[in-house]
């Protein structure tokens, strides 16, 4: 309370934290290529991100006119159907949906919305995105090595993953691994650089509680990464060893297909506790960032400050360090101890109270605000959506007897895809629609984008909330059809072509949303520098879009919190971040009485 | 307006798909109706939340739609609202975790009368073994599994003589009679998938794994693998049958043990 | 995985505490201004530091983990762990010895000597070399007895823990010998940080090795908590 009072004197210097040096380029090269500007490497980390991205919705629409039209596609047999589904899987956990939060959403706004002049190792984060651009191509090196990719599903269980019997086991897995290992070698990189900026760069006035939540959320998740990303890395590791030298890590004796097998003595549930101690973090590294960006949508597109920001910060952290303790919820079915089911079910639960005050807080900012129905705004609306209707389906996977019929269904499917693929994928649109005007100077059509959300929005939904009832049904998951049984009625053959064709028509709004991206490059509106009128640093920069080293000669000196909007007695319904405007009295009598 | 509306479509139309689906889950077979009771409850709670959150949000999205000169309340937070929205989050995250606890340690803990029935899963077919008379299963080992001894039984081992061995053919299983099912694997994992029996568990080649439950109804059921396990995951399939004690009984007489099969090679 | 676990919950622990004095009980609406006074940084730290800091927690965070797998496959009844040699034992001290001399390099420099920080800094480099080179005739004496990675898990996990931590060991030599270039010309100020960074590295492996070998040789000392923790589940 005590600081309210240095708001009435004049404007401080800025120049007390230490100028930076900044590897200015040299020509084209170092300016677009080997570029040591984050935004720069934010940029390539999402178009990469997103390239890859493409190959994995080829290939799901593969998988869905297999489901769809069994028998039709004859090129798609179960050998294929094995390896496009891995590598979907793999491809949008790791490549698309990590990458692009913490490499792309990252390295462009944490030093822009903490007023950084760069990230504090530019060097490392040049080779964090240039061993991930390896990684990338290792994997799709796979698909052109003889046997093709792995088919062993993205949780790469052993011992299958390296016998015969699995699509891909000579190189396919081989090239799967080693891409995990350096993947994980390079965000481990640019992870350490995210961090590092958020500790020491911020500017002057930038506490921790006046960070806009997008940063907190990177922040915890890129924490929570690389603690997490080690368990894979070691799981990769062994299992390369197990294929390539013979070692039995997670090889028991087995006899395969009448031979018996060298390997002896080796534990293929480690294997899996390897990773899912990896795995479920992985997921709330995706939630976070999302959670966090959602936040900033919602408030600015509300012109409301986010409702409840201390509980929405505190949230962040602890589901951050509940989800450390979670794992073994994957492994309900795996024959681990059975008594495990009760404290991982207990934890998995608890962690739905964050979760859910989040919820309530984007719901009480949008209540009494005054809605802009943007695209941004619409995607996170979508969002809450999906997200909410994917979290409470984990509740039943959580409730560890519940998950019982349903693991390994088209519910979990289902499950999953709606809360860590729908509802992230929305709020990376929101926040490429968000921010495309400060990266690029120009707005994204408006019409495409509403065309884009409504078309993704409503069909995603369409595709994933009727397959829900496939699993309840007992369809199993990882099958390329459903063949003979009793108990499957041939009008789930229906419900599968109808999500088929909407999984094709939802993939063709997605080419509306390149062309927007490129299209409007060249002919979007001007947006100036701060279009959506935002209290945030990184739309008060001195150029849009920023130049190298981000704000010009002086570095901006922060005098409030990210959600300023709507302040009584403000002459705007918004005031940025780095305003020294003297605090409007009523504010401390407004609190005070209420 | 327009967007308002469409998300309260979406809530309604959700419930509607719900109550008018066609697909629901298979009518069951066994003990654990205690899981579909869970199953209820959860969709029950669930299932007002989503509709309450997406109509409250739609309706703000209408409500407070921008409007020229338009401005939103300013309130950073209420801790009373927050507390209490905490509170009742957590008791319905408890009233869904205390049943679902309760049926588990149910799961989990395998009656003593319980018959053990051993359930062997290779790439890509089912095998079965049943205790014989003397009620017990034989020790096994994988290194000892060769084209004559296909389960891999210690020889010597006299618990094993008697025990039935069932290849390439349904199981069979009486009614009302509660069965530990212990599951093997000599290969890679596979899962023991009756959708009917609700309950299954994954089999782990090196060790044992089990799940218990009681046959509820006659009928004969398909068995599918629910973890994959190679090219041939969806085409690994079987048949249980289960059947009044009279027509086990007499099936039974019919199958072989492992001395017999000894002997016959 | 109790022993991650545990490992977890104490950085946990860490990070809470540090979030506890930064002030995210305050209210940040109502303290608009420009907080001349606040800590933007308690004390002016490097980023280099915080970043080691970090890399050390990641790579402690993975060797927990292989040492978490180590114990859990121990648990099963076949547990078979190969001789440790005894050449480890000299292995350890070259590696305390070059972890010294790297202390004493970070010392020397503060005194601004520069060349004693280099004999110091070449004295640390050899030995770190030696350790290395020791690991792998050790490796060669139990690949010649017999022990080879294919042959059991206990095998297999003993060269790969070495492996992963020798070659953490070479990736700081490679920062040493960059560290070394300097030695002549960069301004103290820096050589000193390279060189602080680098003892913090070395105490750090060395730290790591003596867990390691120690778990290697005489079955981890996680192993009473691992049972005291599961104890009531038993």
């Amino acid at each position: 309370m005590s600081e309210l009072a240095h708001g009435a004197g004049g404007p401080i210097p800025a120049a007390e934290v230490p100028e930076m040096e900044l590897p200015h380029p040299h020509g084209w090269w170092t300016t677009y290529v080997f570029s040591q500007d984050a935004k720069v490497i934010g940029i390539q980390y999402s178009l990469t991100a997103l390239a890859i991205g493409m190959v994995a919705l080829v290939l799901s629409w593969l998988m869905r006119l297999q489901l769809g039209f069994p028998g039709i596609f004859s090129f798609i047999d179960p050998h294929a159907y094995y390896q496009f589904i891995t590598m979907h899987g793999m491809i949008m956990v790791v490549y698309l949906l990590t990458a692009l939060f913490l490499g792309g959403f990252g390295n462009y706004l944490i030093p822009l919305m903490v007023g950084a002049r760069d990230m504090v190792f530019p060097f490392v984060n040049m080779l964090s995105y240039w061993i991930y651009l390896l990684a990338v191509l290792v994997l799709v090196a796979s698909f052109f090595v003889p046997g093709g990719p792995t088919g062993a599903g993205w949780t790469l269980y052993p011992p299958q993953a390296i016998l015969s019997g699995t699509p891909g086991r000579d190189w396919g897995i081989v090239l799967m691994l080693l891409s995990l290992c350096l993947f994980i070698v390079g965000f481990t990189m640019g992870g350490l650089n995210y961090v590092v900026t958020v500790l020491q760069a911020r500017t002057r006035g930038m506490t921790l509680m006046r960070m806009p939540l997008t940063v907190w959320g990177i922040f915890t998740a890129t924490v929570m990464a690389l603690l997490a990303f080690p368990a894979l890395f070691v799981g990769a590791v062994m299992m390369l060893l197990d294929r390539l030298l013979g070692t039995s890590f997670f090889m028991p004796t087995l006899v395969e297909m009448g031979q018996q097998l060298r390997y002896g003595g080796g534990s293929p549930i480690l294997f899996q506790h390897l990773f899912w101690f990896f795995g479920h973090p992985e997921v709330y590294i995706v939630a976070l960032p999302a959670f966090g960006i959602v936040s900033d949508l919602i408030s600015t597109h509300a012109r409301r400050n986010i409702f409840g920001y201390r509980m929405m910060v505190w949230a962040i952290v602890i589901i951050g360090a509940l989800s450390f303790v979670v794992w073994a919820h994957h492994m309900y079915v795996s024959g681990m101890n059975p008594w495990f089911g009760f404290f991982f079910a207990t934890t998995t639960l608890i962690i739905a109270i964050p979760t859910a005050i989040k919820v309530y807080n984007w719901l009480l900012t949008l209540w009494r605000g005054n809605i802009h129905l943007n695209v941004p705004m619409l995607f996170a609306l979508g969002f809450i959506v999906t997200f909410v209707n994917g979290g409470l389906t984990g509740l039943f996977l959580g409730n560890v007897v519940v998950d019982v019929p349903l693991s390994d269904t088209m519910f979990v499917v289902a499950h999953f895809h709606m809360v860590m693929g729908v509802a992230p994928v929305m709020v990376i649109f929101g926040g490429i629609y968000h921010w495309y005007p400060k990266i690029t100077g120009r707005m994204l059509d408006d019409t495409m984008g509403k065309v884009h959300f409504w078309v993704t929005f409503l069909g995603a939904y369409a595709i994933f909330f009727p397959m829900h009832y496939l699993g309840l049904l007992g369809v199993p998951r990882r099958y390329h059809e459903i063949g003979e049984t009793s108990f499957v009625p041939a009008s789930a053959q229906d419900l599968n072509a109808f999500i088929s064709v909407v999984a094709l028509v939802v993939g063709a709004a997605q080419m509306l949303f390149l062309f927007n991206l490129f299209w409007s490059l060249r002919y979007g509106k001007d947006s100036g520098p701060n279009p959506w009128r935002a209290t945030t640093l990184e739309w008060q920069t001195p150029e849009t879009p920023p130049g190298h080293g981000n704000w010009g000669r002086e570095l901006p000196v922060v005098y409030r919190w990210a959600y300023d909007y709507a302040v009584p007695g403000a002459e705007q319904d918004f005031v940025p971040q780095n305003q020294p405007l003297p605090a409007p009295t009523h504010i401390a009598k407004g609190e005070a009485t209420a | 307006m327009t967007a308002a509306l469409i998300f309260v479509l979406v809530a309604v139309g959700s419930v509607v798909f719900h109550l008018l689906s066609p697909w629901w889950w298979t009518p069951i077979a066994s003990n654990w109706d205690y899981i579909d009771a869970t199953i209820t409850i959860t969709f029950w709670i669930t299932g007002v939340v989503f509709v309450a959150v997406v109509l409250f949000m739609a309706y703000c999205v209408f409500r407070f739609r921008a409007k020229v000169g338009g401005r939103a309340a300013y309130e950073p937070e209420n801790k009373r609202l927050e507390v209490w929205l905490t509170v009742a989050t957590a008791l319905g995250v408890a009233a869904m975790l205390a049943p679902g606890l309760f049926v588990w340690s149910r799961y989990i803990s395998v009656p003593a009368d319980a018959t053990e029935i051993e359930v062997v899963g290779q790439q890509w077919r089912w095998s079965y073994r049943l205790p014989g008379a003397d009620g017990r299963l034989g020790a096994v080992e994988t290194r000892l599994i060769s084209p004559d001894n296909p389960l891999g039984l210690v020889p010597n081992d006299t618990a094993g003589q008697d025990d039935i061995i069932i290849e390439a053919e349904d199981l069979h299983l009486p009614i009302g009679r509660p069965v530990k099912v212990l599951l093997r694997s000599i290969d890679v994992l596979h899962d023991f998938y009756v959708p009917e029996f609700r309950a299954k568990m994954d089999m782990i080649p090196g060790s044992v794994t089990y799940f218990w439950f009681t046959p509820t109804r006659t009928g004969t059921f398909d068995v599918l693998c629910a973890e994959l396990c190679g090219s041939g995951h969806a085409v690994m399939r079987g048949r249980v049958v289960v059947q009044t004690e009279a027509e086990y009984q007499a099936w039974l007489e019919g199958q072989r043990s492992f001395a017999q099969l000894a002997e016959r090679r | 995985m109790t022993g991650t676990l545990l490992f977890f919950g104490g950085l946990a622990a860490l990070a809470l505490w540090w979030l506890s004095r930064q002030g995210l009980g305050t209210k940040p609406w109502l303290e608009t201004g420009a907080l001349g006074d606040v800590p933007v940084r308690g004390t002016p730290v490097p980023a280099a530091k915080i970043g080691l800091g970090m890399f050390m927690a990641v790579v402690a965070m993975l060797l927990v983990l292989l040492l978490s797998a180590y114990s859990m496959r121990m648990e099963m009844a076949d547990w078979n762990p190969p001789p440790q040699p005894a050449l480890l034992w000299a292995n350890t001290t070259v590696l305390v010895l070059a972890s010294v001399a790297l202390h004493r390099a970070v010392r020397a420099v503060r005194r601004g000597r520069r060349d004693a920080a280099a004999s110091a800094l070449l004295v640390g480099g050899g030995a770190s070399i030696l350790f290395v080179l020791g690991q792998l005739l050790a490796w060669r004496e139990l690949a010649g007895a017999g022990y080879l990675p294919a042959n059991n898990p206990a095998d297999a996990f003993y060269y790969l823990i070495t492996a992963l931590h020798g070659l953490h060991l070479v990736g700081g030599l490679v920062a040493l010998g960059r560290t070394g270039t300097k030695l002549r010309r960069a301004p103290l100020v820096r050589l000193q940080l390279s060189l602080e960074l680098c003892a913090s590295y070395w105490h750090f492996l060395l730290a790591a090795w003596i867990v390691l070998f120690f778990t290697l040789a005489f079955s981890p000392p996680l192993d009473w908590l691992v049972a005291l923790c599961t104890a009531p589940l038993r």
